[in-house]
């Protein structure tokens, strides 16, 4: 199962203007939005910039991840680096367009991991290899089961387009 | 077992009898808007029609609303290449609800949806702004999507997969204080709450407060809902609701009025006292981090912002007019004033409020939401702070994190321009 490192720490109502600040919004392409990631920790952003954080690596948040501004390139800039992103639990419109764009997100009610931890996810709980601890995963929501099963919400609503014209 | 407003809603829209908490429905938009980023809807909306040999049409044009507003006139030659290209979709598609960089009928979405009757009791409108939940104070139910839940929208004329929320009653009675407004209130309610006590649910408002409380105010309250994390805010249609709709909005056709059930089941009851409450700031870096104003007086300021989708209505104009009337905003302190729509602006002018800004020391500025989101217009320098009726003071949201942000009233504001510090309007000077 999937195993890599917590590469960003971060706390409680990370807000989705702290993950893509409001003034590269008028960058709106999946394909160009990644380099804006975290554009305000510049540290971060230049490591991700300069292809130091490879895909698998892990994001650990608190509470409440993705507060705010409904932009959708919060969840695609993360997406285009192939993190997946471990909260306690995720605000509404971001865990939604997460869904929709196929970013990697587990809901984690008790996570506790600090940088350069490596998790691994396996049996429905994500353990932290250099605690040996562990912590269950909280389901995402059943409404969208069907548009994580399709792989996005642009195949999804492409086969139900399909079936209607059928 | 009864129905809060929002399960009868849903229950209305999809044909039910009933609608319980955690039923996953299919929901009918009524009305889908969009502002700048509607180029990324675009994008994703012709994702989804590629290789199906389908011409790409939007379901209903005249159910689509998109107006620019985030970065007006464009700030860069690729905002200006994205609102050519929207227009170009726009024309293209006979989208009819088009409210383009133009005084006659430009402005927030926000304050653009209600003011031109497009917002109704019962209506499921979706918009790609976290703040879409403003429309709840006409009695719809109305949340923020991202851009290509948008697409998906514009395809198939329906929200796919949604779960019926639960609801937070908050009642709110006795009368707000002289000096103190709806902002003081949500704030108040959105500190109480929490930055997430509402994820996933809806609040809707009750009281003595509400009941006698205009539009404008209760606009004010379903817009911050979103600062608490709810999916919606919502203010049961009234009789005031009946008089904004037909004096102000010009809607004539007749409207589907309704209220939640005696027996509604909610999932929690908040009660307010509003006599008790002073004027409230939010200070950094949260919009639950909510203080009363005594122990900030004093606090210096060197950008105060009036204005955006929340506190840029022609009565919040009028309280900072009224205030800096003949007077000046101190020196070493800014003030920038954003009316929410050109209805505004012009109305603004012709009662003589701009003149008396502008007079005092404040930069009148066109409709739009630059500042408040740090993308066009009233940035801060390193280290400054600014006093501001916006919504959010998240590290960063006015283009600097380095700065920080504080929320208030337009009373405070304005109270606060005279002197450069944070003050209490009811105060005096």
């Amino acid at each position: 199962m999937a195993k890599g490192t917590v590469v960003l720490q971060l706390e409680n109502d990370i807000s989705t203007d702290i993950i893509y600040p409001g003034r590269f919004m008028a960058t709106v392409l999946p394909s160009e939005t990644p380099q804006f990631a975290f554009a305000d920790d510049k540290a971060f952003n230049k490591k991700l910039n300069d292809g130091l954080i490879p895909a698998g690596s892990f994001i650990v948040a608190g509470d409440n991840f993705g507060c705010g501004s409904s932009r959708e390139q919060a969840a695609s800039c993360i997406k285009g680096y192939n993190i997946t992103v471990v909260a306690r639990n995720f605000a509404r419109i971001f865990l939604q367009n997460s869904i929709n764009v196929g970013l990697q997100m587990i809901i984690c009610p008790e996570i506790d991991a600090g940088e350069g931890d490596e998790l691994e996810v396996r049996d429905n709980r994500v353990v932290n290899l250099a605690t040996g601890k562990s912590f269950a995963i909280e389901a995402l929501p059943r409404a969208r089961q069907a548009i994580i099963d399709a792989g996005g919400l642009i195949p999804y609503a492409r086969h139900l387009l399909l079936e209607r014209v059928a | 077992m009864g129905m809060t407003y929002i399960q009868k809603l849903l229950a209305r829209a999809c044909g039910k009898e009933t609608v319980a908490v955690g039923d996953i429905l299919e929901l009918p938009v009524g009305l889908a808007m969009s502002h700048e980023n509607a180029a990324l809807v675009i994008n994703q909306f012709r994702e989804i029609y590629r290789e199906t040999g389908i011409e790409a049409r939007v379901w209903d044009p005249e159910r689509i609303a998109i107006i620019f507003d985030h970065r007006v006139p464009a700030e860069s030659s690729k905002t200006a290449t994205n609102h050519k290209r929207t227009r170009e979709f726009v024309a293209q598609q006979g989208i009819t609800k088009f409210h383009d960089v133009r005084g006659d009928v430009g402005g927030i979405c926000h304050q653009i949806l209600p003011e031109n009757g497009y917002v109704r009791p019962g209506q499921i409108l979706v918009g790609t702004d976290s703040h879409t939940t403003t429309h709840g104070a006409l009695g719809a139910f109305a949340f923020g999507i991202g851009a290509t839940e948008m697409a998906a929208v514009w395809a198939l004329g329906s929200i796919l997969n949604v779960e019926a929320p639960g609801t937070i009653k908050v009642v709110v009675n006795g009368a707000l204080p002289n000096g103190v407004y709806a902002k003081d209130l949500i704030l108040h309610l959105v500190g109480l709450l929490s930055a997430e006590g509402a994820n996933f649910r809806v609040i809707e408002f009750h009281g003595d407060v509400i009941r006698n409380m205009p539009t404008s105010g209760r606009l004010v309250l379903c817009n911050m809902a979103v600062e608490a994390g709810a999916t919606a805010g919502v203010v049961p249609p009234d009789e005031e609701t009946c008089r904004y709709l037909r004096d102000e909005a010009g809607v004539s056709d007749e409207l589907d009025l309704f209220a939640a059930d005696p027996d509604a089941v909610y999932e929690r009851v908040v009660e307010i006292d509003a006599t008790l409450l002073d004027p409230q700031i939010a200070c950094p870096h949260t919009v639950d981090n909510v203080k009363s104003i005594g122990g900030l007086k004093g606090k210096k300021i060197n950008q105060i912002v009036v204005g955006s989708c929340t506190n840029g209505r022609l009565d919040d104009i009028e309280i900072v007019a009224r205030t800096l009337k003949g007077k000046h905003v101190a020196e070493g302190t800014r003030m920038l004033v954003f009316p929410a729509s050109w209805r505004i602006y012009t109305d603004a002018m012709e009662a003589g409020y701009l003149r008396d800004l502008i007079s005092a020391g404040a930069v009148v500025c066109n409709p739009g939401c630059g500042p408040c989101l740090g993308i066009h217009q009233g940035a801060l320098g390193d280290d400054e702070v600014a006093l501001a009726t916006t919504n959010r003071n998240f590290k960063g949201r006015m283009g600097n994190p380095g700065a920080e942000v504080y929320l208030c009233s337009p009373a405070v504001a304005a109270a606060s321009a005279l002197t450069g510090t944070i003050t209490d309007p009811r105060e005096g000077n």
